[in-house]
């Protein structure tokens, strides 16, 4: 691994479900160290499947991952894993453990980390989704939109190289949205970011790509991605009644 | 009706006895049962001693009796069962309010009662003084088996889900009509029972996809240490040690 490898690099990357459902035909995207990226893309196109594979969850029919340099192989889980910090769409899938403290502590404790160096890391990750507070409740006891947040915080942990999100604004009021927002445009992590939520992508994401039928069908700057109504149209996309693209960066 | 109805048995507090490592307790209940179940059962001044000892043990806590006794309706059946031996029982016969007994029967029953009834109100003080996650961290110090002790977690954690997730079935079968009056709504509710285990299961597998995402490799990291000392050993082994002399008293003064 070189410090100029990008964080994420996918190449030619094509799979099928066992039941024959082939939801990838050949992907391919690099995402730079740093960039904060939205993958946006309509129902069924493939999205859930690509994010499965950035750690490995699935593994490649064809075409390779790389983390920052290390390739997504059996013998390399264990670190793509620590690289890789996946939140998954419901929270109650991410929180399994009965207090937020033991939650956050799981991955970093799955490093082998122990003791004072554990708790430092689950009081910074807590800390920086302004959780802290929430230490030892159990999940349950959380609004969806904390919940939310504590996901957020239990990759955080593990210091990952790239943060994965699916979906992160659903189902969230709009005051628990921006909240989210204000933490992940504060993150100094590369982040790609899943999402029907055009306006959320445009707000914290310079770049974007399409997935369309398993393929990427665009790639560029936000702003100028959701401005082509012919293109956004051809893929199921839609920006919410009344929305219009600001001219300006506000 | 989500929140947490199984915590109900947890009290919270700063007493010596909440402070001790749950192994600790776990422990001492566990040899405080096996002396009171092991103790004669015509020596009735040992089991006095016992019910003293727990009293004593709830006075340290600071649990009222109040909130022990009402959770001893689990106690019910072994109640119900107790009443029914010296109804059937055999042998020789003693009139109470004019209805024959059965002396033996009525030994048994007192001995089921009074040893239950001990067993009972110390595993209620552990649970009132112990919360559920950290019973289950002592289980596991206590090398109790590592699958159990995960399931019993897991269980911990998504009870609510599952149950608020049951509650809004119910909620959508009601919205729409549906009153379950008598066996033949069975078919709507055999439906929903198996609709909600597809979704446990289905839970069961994203949240088995996160944990391989952390890092989990098949065994539960240690998270938190709960290393007891020799001072919470001689704590706790106060109740236990104390029940035991009592026992071997019991036997030796026939
Ligand atoms: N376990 C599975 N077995 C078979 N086919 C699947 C499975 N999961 C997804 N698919 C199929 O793969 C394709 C891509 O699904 P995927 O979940 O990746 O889409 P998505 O872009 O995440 O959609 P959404 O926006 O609805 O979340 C779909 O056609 C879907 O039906
Ligand atoms: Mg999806």
């Amino acid at each position: 691994m070189t410090v100029t490898s990008p964080s994420l690099a996918v190449r030619g990357l094509a799979y099928a479900y066992p039941d024959g459902t082939q939801a990838l035909f050949g992907v391919d995207l690099t995402i730079a160290r740093g960039e904060r990226v939205a993958l946006l893309g309509p129902n069924g196109a493939g999205k859930t499947t690509l994010v499965m594979h950035l750690n490995g969850i699935l593994t490649a029919g064809h075409g390779t991952v790389e983390v920052a340099g290390l390739p997504v192989r059996a013998d390399t889980l264990r670190e793509i894993r620590r690289r890789v910090g996946l939140v998954f769409q419901d929270p109650d899938d991410q929180l399994f453990m009965p207090t937020v403290r033991e939650d956050v502590a799981f991955g970093p404790a799955n490093l082998g980390i122990r003791g004072d160096e554990l708790d430092r890391r689950v009081r910074d990750a807590l800390g920086r989704v302004g959780m802290l507070g929430a230490l030892d409740r159990p999940p349950h006891h959380l609004s969806f939109g904390q919940r939310r947040r504590v996901a957020v915080a239990t990759v955080l942990a593990m210091e990952p190289e790239i943060l994965v999100l699916d979906e992160p604004s659903s189902n969230l009021d709009p005051a628990s949205r921006r909240e989210l927002a204000d933490i992940l445009s504060g993150l100094d992590v590369t982040v790609l970011m899943v999402t029907h939520d055009l306006p959320y992508a445009l707000e914290l994401c310079e770049r974007s790509l399409i997935l369309s039928g398993g393929v990427i069908a665009a790639d560029g700057p936000t702003r100028e991605l959701l401005a082509d109504a012919d293109l956004l149209a051809a893929h199921r996309l839609e920006l919410p009644y009344g929305f219009a693209v600001p001219a300006h960066p506000s | 009706m989500s929140a947490g109805h199984h915590h109900q048995l947890y009290r919270a507090g700063d007493s010596p006895v909440h402070r001790l490592p749950p192994q600790c307790k776990l422990l001492a209940v566990a040899a405080f049962a096996v002396a009171v179940v092991a103790t004669p059962r015509d020596r009735l001044w040992a089991f006095a001693v016992y019910a003293v000892l727990l009293a004593a043990v709830a006075a340290a806590a600071r649990v009222p009796a109040g909130f022990v006794l009402r959770r001893m309706v689990i106690e019910v059946p072994f109640v119900l069962f107790a009443v029914v031996i010296p109804l059937v029982g055999t042998g020789e016969r003693v009139a109470v309010l004019g209805v024959p007994l059965s002396v033996p029967g009525l030994w048994a029953a007192w001995n089921i009662l009074a040893k239950a009834t001990l067993g009972v109100a110390a595993s209620i003080l552990l649970a009132a003084t112990t919360e559920p996650r950290t019973l289950l961290l002592g289980a596991e110090r206590l090398r109790l088996p590592r699958l159990l002790v995960q399931i019993a977690t897991f269980m911990l954690r998504y009870m609510d889900v599952i149950l608020d997730q049951m509650r809004r079935m119910r909620i959508a079968r009601e919205s729409r009509g549906f009153v379950a009056r008598d066996l033949r709504q069975a078919p709507v509710l055999a439906k929903s029972a198996g609709a909600l285990f597809i979704r446990a299961y289905e839970r069961g597998e994203r949240v088995h996809l996160a944990m391989l995402s952390r890092g989990y490799a098949g065994e539960m990291p240690i998270i938190r240490d709960l290393s007891a000392s020799r001072r919470d050993w001689g704590l706790a082994v106060l109740l236990p040690v104390l029940a035991a002399a009592t026992a071997v008293l019991s036997w030796s003064l026939a």
